[in-house]
């Protein structure tokens, strides 16, 4: 495909906007606030791995991004593992749990998977409260590295997020071109059939869950340095399921670019919410704009725009 | 020295704390089990009937489930509008399952904010003329803080049982859920008969919610510990079974007791859903499932 | 395959998304400038699990604000408060206080309310050598040791058995003494660090534990809790919850039919007015864990009824505690505290503020304040109090002395413990 040796130039070249907009040392307000923005856009695009291209609904988002922030939490703990390390490590941990549980349920229908999902994160939240080594309920407090790249810890965080970003993105448009991806379209519009026709479903969802847990633990796995206190309430935040629904939504399930403009339009819109107006009506917000949406405009603004665009 | 009465006591708590879980789970067993809709946003309206109790305490005086068998009506319509826009957007052009889900969610999302933005988030409660007082039975303490609502909880299961074994619309509810096209057939509409049962699904809310404040303090964000016991009950007892939605409750409620008891409570909620996990591996259709 | 408007896509988000990195650079600097006021900045709780104390913390705050500004300012100046909702979630503080420094460029910063929201801003206060008063939270400055930092919150130098350690003495003191304990309490951040000072406290004091199990904060039901520590028959029975668990455990020990000869110890949540309230003659026995009780002591600081009056007078607006007899006053001392150093400074140089609040001792409504080890208070005064002779649930009942006496420690004592437990049921 010649479209590969483009898209590794456009995905290093944002890389480098990334690296250059860390070295200027701009208002670290926007450091911080771009983490969150970015660490959604690696969210909502995993996310839609699963429940967009192959259409099951993971309510259990909270559970794979915080084991990812807690295995960095216990390799940290353990032996101040690299950053490095601490993102792959969260990253496989995350993939082994969305095997397991797609292996578990996968065999059913699809909103027995949704359920269980949902039971996923109260189980493993009681797990990590009774487990001490990483704070239990108490939560632990992590001390970030000394003398970081860019001078500022937070910085740097933000240029690695923007490489991960990159990699989610990159990742989920090479499975939507490849065969996998139109396996999962066969298979989301109608299993019986895709199954008929010889697609192999069940592997076809197991690598989905996989890859999908694998970038959601990548996007919690630098968490705790970021937020340097890391507890069980903060981390299974019911927040980041509805958002991880809401984001691809609102964008468009359909293509990796709709994961992108969610996350960009709903994050940014959280952030200057949070420090604007008061939090309470953000999130009545994102509810009502979520239900507009799936309600009006089922296909998001990308379903929106080819409207448009085809009249 | 094995500890029998508080083995009695634990299994006796267990059984009451059942019959109210129940209660709460019949809207999912009846919307999420006979008309196959994952109505996730069912917790927002039982702690918006919790809620409602409270108010109604708070102004009136009144018993909380006097309130709850008032709201009935104005949640079976609630349900039956609901209904009607989730039928209209999605059902009919075949596209339940994402967006369907999604959709839910999102109501519940706005129902949980919309309490908070209103009550605030301290605890509310209602201190009914029976809290606090308990009765002995052989040794066996029983609260009727407890026993209230669960006999409230076994009165509603009953009714709701005879009233789809019994009467027309009831019958008509278990043959859409078996087969829309033989209904149709027969002359009945799907469409109204769906709505009749959404509207008692959350109609049954409203009275489960006002048990629930009895039971316990409420603020909106309970309605996340009750998602995954609501569908862990109807996907245990077996969807479309009332009678297995009361056994699967009393199990839940009995587990959550002797894991409290004897083995500390930390672990009573992670092992209900595992129990959940494992029926869904092994025996997905649940106890009394078709 | 490339579809033809997937390139004008990508560039309409890419344009958009800077337009969004714009927005939020200067989103801050539309703030109105009035005549160089002193800016204030903090997060503070006041939506999620925390905001029951956020809020009214808010308040107190406010009317700190209020009280100087009538009065002139610091140094001359007026105070403009900057604060943001954090939701009681730790993982917008970052964002919060970054925005507060670098956008919104306050002079001063304090924290949040609650451990959990202090704990991600020491590392920031540490990282821009600031200041940082602390609104209630437990041993933060363990770990870090940060020199500037001081702690509101009255648990003194051992802060982990601060809550603990007036129950079991109170305990220890009684004849014939108890033997047994029994220790409960939630899965979550305060009522851990209580259970843990308890255990010490109770080697210390030569108790013997008969049962010590945790609970998860969402538990519905706590009869079977109860029953199985009341198969114990532990004398004592120390409970450490919010206030849900608070709620629930009480009820269930009354309908158990518990009673053991002391009960109580850290349950967050008895001293709220809306529980007051609702479970009115309940608490009575109760010996419980607070740190401002309507009792001659404290009234008689200065300038506490003058506080009380306007907070009581606001509260209800604000849809906050109506009487506030637990932590506004403290919020107030707070700032009182950062009020009175910048004019002892005559300055806003953070590192002159610290080392002048860490040397002096300060006067304010909750009586004299001195900073000790780790910016805890110098000596700790968490109170013991127990609820006595409650009848009925009518409010004016708790506006005055007598129904929630002190009994520890002995400098603010105003009453008698009843002991046993049972004997304050009847």
């Amino acid at each position: 495909m010649q479209g590969t040796g483009r898209t590794f130039l456009i995905g290093l070249g944002v890389v480098l906007a990334g690296v250059l907009l860390a070295s200027l040392r701009v208002n670290p307000y926007l450091y911080f606030a771009g983490y969150v923005i970015l660490q959604y856009i690696v969210i909502a695009t995993a996310w839609n791995i699963l429940g967009g291209y192959a259409g099951y609904v993971n309510f259990g988002t909270p559970a794979f991004f915080a084991l990812g922030a807690y295995t960095a939490v216990y390799l940290i703990q353990s032996m101040r593992a690299p950053l490095p390390v601490l993102i792959l490590a969260g990253g496989l941990v995350s993939a082994l749990l969305g095997l397991g549980i797609g292996y578990l349920t996968l065999r059913l229908r699809g909103v027995f998977f949704s359920i269980a999902t949902l039971a996923l994160s109260i189980v493993l939240q009681t797990m990590i409260i009774n487990w001490e080594y990483v704070g239990g309920s108490r939560g632990i407090s992590v001390i970030r590295p000394s003398s970081p790249p860019f001078g500022n810890y937070v910085t740097f965080l933000f240029t690695v997020m923007v490489l991960l970003a990159v990699i989610a993105v990159t990742a989920a448009r090479f499975i939507e071109r490849s065969w996998v991806g139109r396996g999962l379209a066969a298979l989301r519009d109608n299993e019986e059939a895709a199954e008929c026709m010889g697609v192999p479903t069940l592997r076809l969802k197991l690598f989905a869950t996989t890859v999908s847990g694998f970038l959601l633990g990548v996007a919690g796995a630098p968490f705790p340095y970021y937020v340097t206190f890391v507890e069980p309430n903060s981390a299974f935040n019911l927040d980041y399921a509805v958002n991880a629904l809401a984001m691809p939504m609102i964008g468009g399930t359909t293509s990796w670019i709709g994961p992108v403009i969610g996350a960009v339009l709903l994050g940014s819109a959280q952030q200057l919410a949070t420090v604007t107006i008061s939090s309470e009506m953000n999130l009545f917000i994102v509810g009502i704009v979520l239900v507009a949406f799936v309600v009006l405009a089922p296909e998001g603004i990308l379903g929106l725009v080819r409207r448009l665009r085809s009249r | 020295m094995f500890a029998w009465d508080l083995l009695a006591n634990a299994v006796v708590a267990g059984l009451l704390l059942g019959g109210v879980y129940a209660a709460v789970s019949l809207g999912v067993s009846v919307i999420f089990g006979l008309l196959d809709i994952a109505n996730i946003a069912q917790p927002a309206f039982l702690i918006l009937g919790a809620y409602a109790a409270y108010v109604m305490y708070n102004a009136f005086g009144l018993d909380p489930i006097l309130s709850g068998l008032l709201f009935t009506p104005v949640f079976y319509l609630v349900g039956a509008a609901v209904y009607r826009v989730y039928y209209g957007s999605f059902e009919r052009r075949g596209e339940e399952s994402l967006r369907g889900l999604v959709f839910f969610f999102g109501i519940l999302f706005i129902i949980e904010v919309s309490l908070s933005l209103k009550f605030g988030v301290d605890y509310r409660l209602v201190q009914s003329g029976y809290v606090g007082k308990s009765i002995e039975v052989g040794g066996i303490g029983i609260a009727y803080r407890l026993l209230v609502p669960c006999l409230v909880g076994l009165a509603m299961t009953l009714a709701l049982h005879l009233f789809l074994a019994r009467t027309f619309y009831g019958r008509a509810i278990m043959a859409v859920s078996q087969d829309r096209l033989a209904l149709r057939l027969m002359g009945a509409n799907p469409v109204k008969i769906k709505t009749v049962a959404f509207g008692i699904g959350i109609a049954a809310a409203s009275l489960a919610g006002a048990l629930l404040i009895t039971i316990t303090p409420v603020i909106p964000s309970t309605d996340r510990d009750y998602i995954g016991r609501m569908f862990a009950i109807t996907v245990l007892g077996g969807m479309g079974s009332i009678g297995g939605t009361l056994v699967a409750a009393i199990i839940l409620g009995i587990a959550e007791s002797l894991m409290s008891t004897f083995f500390g409570p930390s672990w009573a909620q992670a092992v209900s859903f595992g129990v959940l996990l494992a029926a869904l591996a092994v025996r997905p259709a649940g106890l009394f499932g078709r | 395959m490339r579809q033809p408007w997937s390139r004008s896509i990508v560039r309409a988000v890419l344009v958009g998304a800077l337009s969004v990195v714009v927005l939020l650079a200067s989103a801050g600097t539309f703030v109105a400038q009035a005549a160089d006021p002193i800016k204030i900045g903090f997060g503070m709780a006041l939506t999620g699990g925390l905001s029951a104390n956020g809020k009214p913390a808010l308040l107190a705050v406010q009317i700190w604000k209020d009280d100087i500004n009538k009065k002139g300012g610091l140094l001359g100046r007026p105070i403009d408060l900057v604060f943001y909702d954090d939701q009681t979630n730790p993982a917008t503080v970052p964002g919060i206080y970054t925005k507060l420094l670098d956008v919104d460029k306050v002079n001063l910063i304090i924290s949040g309310y609650g451990t959990n929201l202090i704990a991600p801003l020491l590392p920031i206060a540490m990282e821009r050598k600031l200041t940082l008063m602390g609104m209630f939270g437990l041993a933060n400055n363990e770990k870090y040791q940060y020199p500037n930092y001081f702690q509101i919150q009255p648990a003194g130098p051992d802060p982990q058995i601060s809550t603990a350690i007036g129950f079991f003495e109170l305990a220890a003191k009684q004849n014939p003494k108890p033997q047994t304990v029994a220790l409960v309490g939630a899965d979550a951040e305060y009522p851990q660090n209580a259970l843990v000072g308890a255990r010490e406290l109770v080697k210390k004091f030569g108790f013997k534990t008969v049962y010590d199990k945790t609970y998860p904060p969402n538990t519905v039901d706590y009869t079977p809790i109860v029953r199985a520590i009341k198969a114990t028959n532990a004398d004592i029975v120390f409970v450490a919850s919010y206030p849900p668990d608070s709620v629930g455990m009480l009820r269930a020990a009354h309908e158990v039919g518990l009673q053991p000869k002391i009960f109580g110890g850290g349950m967050v949540g008895l001293m709220f007015t809306t529980f007051l309230t609702s479970l009115g003659p309940m608490l009575n026995g109760v010996v419980n864990y607070d740190f401002w009780a309507p009792e001659p002591v404290f009234l008689a600081m200065p300038g506490i009824k003058e506080f009380l009056k306007e907070y009581q007078a606001r509260a209800e607006k604000a849809g906050v505690d109506p009487l506030g007899y637990y932590l506004p006053p403290y919020s107030y001392a707070l700032m009182q505290v950062l009020g009175q150093a910048v004019e002892g400074t005559k300055g806003l140089d953070q590192q002159k503020i610290a080392d002048y609040i860490r040397a002096n001792e300060f006067s304010t409504i909750v009586g004299k304040i001195k900073f000790g080890k780790n910016g805890e208070w110098a000596t700790g005064r968490t109170l013991m109090v127990q609820y006595q002779k409650i009848q009925g649930t009518s409010i004016e009942q708790f506006r005055g002395p007598g129904k929630k006496v002190v009994l520890w420690p002995d400098e603010f004592k105003s009453g008698t413990i009843i002991y046993p437990y049972a004997s304050a049921l009847k």
